[in-house]
């Protein structure tokens, strides 16, 4: 990744020669939620500004899996063909206590979906990919070397200090989605707590490039024979490039452990050779925390900067795409002045309890794999002598439970079931994917994928209403089965595939009462 | 219905199965003897399966205790 040019080129902005202009929303940040933000944002029609101080996509790699539901918001953003060509596609993990196999899992439950549980893609790549797709938009504004010294806001709007090649200036937006990662100056300059734990631990990462013709599964060993901590993770990447963590422990010394000259031996004898290349080493101590509410006014959180989590989820990046999933489709409506502004409350009302749910989940894996204290230690020993011969102990074994996506049970968006279900997404879950009869490759889920609100009717009649996206299914098909639906049964999703309401028969006054619910404007 | 954690006397030969779960620790080190309890209880809270017993049995065991 070494490259002597920036890849991100500065350009002055128009504020550089005096122009001013108040932009509709800015979002400061151009990671893998930025972007994602930045590029929604477009496809309903609202131009952004994005500032980053980069020069260059991320070094190294940090994330490397994506789930399933980050790839359907990817595929709606127009990136998802390109991650999933190039990503490595994987469903299954295994884990070891010692050399000894105890427990597998397979985390895509039935076939036919069009997207994979998980693909491992360095997060260089995703950000490529999501930067070539902005490019493209005539909306976005991408200012790259444009770094944010202090934000301010106010009742109507923001300002922001940045600095450039050129000198600073002052932007002014409507909105901010404030994306700027872990170390929010955002957070900072609003003076927001931003609470929870950190773990007394160190993890060394590295990733390495090795010709190997193991499948691409997730291997977690407790207690490794090839090395004295307690536990490592390996798994593939794209360009034969593996992810290896090391959990060293607290003591460690992060500045000694990163050199080569200790990463590569540690490596050699997990490996039992030294036919391989370091690609990239950290080491990391890894923390659990959010802050208290995610939209402050005209200024709204999103990825790391609102909540960071332990890796062993693979919840943080994916989880951000969720944010700005949930964020975009309502700003732009209230922008466009067809949802009033409370409807911007529902994002703290949906997003707040899928944040805690990953923080339960990661806080969880990582209590397992860090115990806290010495009776924890003592139980998660005792957890994993019994998983050798005990089935149910196995599944105690925690080594970071994978992200899924989250459902927006409690939301006030939802117009509750009046008709009975007994199965299918209820009110606030993501859609489920189906394969649909009429020919190969069309895929339920990309019906979903206009970024407005889409009636999904199972039968051959189509009632329809005014501004509503339409989709008739057969009803004999995998996709009923999945949505326990009968001809005349009826879906209707939001802009981000979450269902807003069902019922068993077409009603044109309960559709048009659950879209103004799902908008705020009841 | 959730069930009640039985606390009337449901053990066998009481005096021997405690005799036997000391028996159990017999040259162990703290240590081990805490790992073991860990096993312990865990084989048994699977045995008993349901959570609001489970969940009655820990407040059982933390109100009981007099130090
Ligand atoms: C070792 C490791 C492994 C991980 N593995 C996974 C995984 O497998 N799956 C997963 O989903 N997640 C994973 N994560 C988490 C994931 O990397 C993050 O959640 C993700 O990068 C968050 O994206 P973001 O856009 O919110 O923030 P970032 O990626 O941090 O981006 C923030 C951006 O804001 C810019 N910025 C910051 N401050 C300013 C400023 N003042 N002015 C201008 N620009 C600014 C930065 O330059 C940067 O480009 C992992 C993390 C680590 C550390």
């Amino acid at each position: 990744m070494s490259q002597s040019q920036p890849t991100f080129v500065f350009r002055r902005s128009p504020e550089l020669d005096g122009q001013t202009t108040r932009h509709p929303v800015i979002v400061l940040g151009a990671g893998p939620v930025g972007l994602a933000a930045a590029v929604d944002l477009a496809l309903h029609d609202i131009s952004c500004v994005v500032i980053d101080s980069r020069s260059d996509v991320s070094e190294g790699s940090r994330a490397i899996c994506w789930a399933k539901r980050s790839l359907e918001i990817c595929d709606r953003l127009g990136t998802g063909d390109a991650l999933v060509e190039k990503g490595v596609t994987w469903n299954e993990g295994e884990i070891f206590v010692g050399d000894e196999l105890i427990y597998s899992f397979n985390l895509l439950p039935e076939p036919d979906h069009k997207r994979p549980a998980f693909i491992n893609l360095q997060q260089f790549f995703f950000e490529q990919q999501m930067v070539a797709r902005a490019t493209e938009l005539a909306a976005i504004d991408l200012r790259w070397q444009h770094s944010a010294r202090d934000v301010r806001s106010f009742d109507d709007h923001v300002e922001i200090q940045v600095d450039t090649p050129d000198g600073p200036y002052t932007l002014e937006g409507d909105w901010l989605i404030a994306c700027d990662g872990v170390r929010s100056q955002t957070r900072e300059s609003l003076g927001l707590d931003f609470e929870g734990r950190v773990f007394q631990d160190r993890f060394l990462i590295a990733d390495i490039r090795m010709k190997e013709d193991f499948p691409a599964i997730r291997r977690f060993w407790f207690s490794p024979t090839f090395f004295d901590g307690q536990s490592t993770l390996m798994h593939k990447q794209a360009d034969d490039v593996w992810r290896i963590d090391f959990q060293l422990g607290w003591d460690a010394d992060p500045d000694e452990e990163r050199k080569a000259e200790r990463v590569i031996p540690r490596i050699e004898r997990m490996l039992g050779h030294g036919d391989f290349e370091i690609v990239w080493t950290s080491v990391y101590t890894f923390t659990c925390r959010r802050l208290a509410r995610l939209r402050h006014g005209c200024v709204f959180f999103a990825g790391d900067s609102a909540h960071v989590v332990s890796p062993f989820g693979a919840r943080g990046g994916n989880s951000g795409l969720q944010d700005t999933d949930n964020l975009a489709w309502k700003l732009a409506s209230v922008i466009r002045g067809d949802a009033p502004e409370r409807l911007l409350d529902s994002y703290d009302a949906e997003r707040i309890p899928a944040t805690d749910e990953n923080l339960l989940n990661s806080t969880r894996s990582t209590d397992f794999m860090t115990p806290k204290s010495k009776v924890s230690g003592a139980f998660r020993d005792a957890v994993l002598d019994l998983a050798r011969d005990h089935e149910f102990a196995r599944r105690l074994v925690n080594s970071g439970r994978l992200s899924v996506p989250a459902r927006y049970s409690d939301s006030p968006l939802n117009t509750p079931d009046a008709d009975t279900f007994k199965d299918g997404p209820p009110p606030g879950a993501p859609a489920i994917d189906a394969p649909l009869q009429s020919n190969a490759g069309d895929w339920l889920i990309d019906h979903l994928a206009d970024n407005a609100f889409t009636l999904v009717h199972f039968g051959t009649d189509a009632p329809s209403i005014d501004g509503l996206n339409l989709v008739l299914i057969d009803a004999t098909g995998l996709a009923s089965d999945r949505y326990d639906a009968r001809p005349g049964t009826c879906y209707l999703f939001r802009p981000d595939q979450h269902v807003a309401a069902r019922w068993r028969h077409f009603n044109a006054d309960a559709v048009t009462e659950a879209w103004n619910r799902a908008c705020a404007r009841l | 219905m959730t069930g009640e954690l039985r606390t009337r006397l449901g053990i066998d030969a009481p005096d021997d199965f405690y005799e036997a779960l000391i028996e159990a620790h017999a040259g162990l080190s703290e240590d081990e003897s805490m790992r073991l309890n860990a096993r312990l209880i865990l084989l048994l809270a699977n045995h008993v399966g349901e959570r609001a017993i489970l969940d009655q049995a820990i407040a059982a065991a933390k109100a009981a205790d007099r130090s």
